[in-house]
């Protein structure tokens, strides 16, 4: 799967883009950023609070429930500041 | 019309195109947002917009779309500029054009408000004790369920 970081999220991961192979118990997003967290400490610290994290699977916004793929595109980053 | 882009844009000239040839059109709303030099209580040298490639323009015409489907209007205009401006420099343009006033000053102003909650784009502004990223506000929240059905 490949995840996109942006903002200070891009900044506290340490990558803008990661290509993972996705366990086959995490079928969501919720699943999805519970896995992540256990990745390195720099995922921990970014996904710590996730009333900030924003998630788009191929560049919708989804929620927690939503269902992911192998071969979805997934972006992460914080409430958005455009404008 | 939606465009994002690096580099600035004509405000008289976009409007010009917008409407060229249109005399359907009675009135035009147009929002300009410029950066400032203050960021809280602290100096602002520089602002650094980022955005999502693709997710961007997706948004901001389905953005655009919404406004035609909620309002009479013959034409539509999002630019949104990307990478480092400076205090006064333009970062968009939002503009609507209808047969009558109401519907492009209530389109205008939806435009702009969701965008700022919808479109992928994040600021980071440089500041005299170094670069911060902006945080999203509680008050564009407000503004864009201002817009959310039934109103």
């Amino acid at each position: 799967m490949k995840l996109l970081y942006f903002s200070w999220l891009r900044a506290r991961v340490g990558c803008a883009e990661e290509e993972v192979a996705l366990p086959s118990q995490v079928r969501d997003v919720a699943g999805l950023l519970e896995w992540l967290r256990t990745r390195s400490d720099r995922h921990a610290e970014a996904l710590r609070n996730l009333g900030l994290v924003r998630v788009a699977v191929n560049q919708d916004y989804v929620g927690p429930a939503h269902p992911i793929r192998e071969d979805d595109e997934v972006a992460l980053f914080p409430p958005v500041t455009g404008g | 019309m939606i465009r994002v882009q690096r580099e600035d844009f004509d405000v008289g000239a976009e409007l010009e195109r917008l409407t060229a040839g249109d005399h359907r059109i009675g009135g035009v709303a147009s929002f300009i947002g410029l950066v400032r030099d203050m960021g809280g209580s602290d100096q602002i040298s520089a602002l650094t917009l980022e955005h999502y490639p693709g997710m961007t323009e997706r948004k901001l015409a389905e953005i655009e779309a919404e406004a035609h489907r909620r309002w009479p209007l013959d034409a539509a205009l999002v630019i949104h500029r990307y990478g480092r401006l400076e205090p006064g420099d333009r970062i968009v343009l939002v503009a609507a054009a209808s047969p009558h006033r109401e519907a492009a000053l209530a389109a205008c102003h939806f435009l702009i408000d969701w965008l700022k909650t919808e479109a992928p784009f994040w600021k980071s502004e440089e500041t005299p004790t170094g670069e911060r990223w902006v945080e999203a506000r509680a008050e564009d929240e407000a503004a864009r369920e201002r817009w959310t059905p039934p109103f």
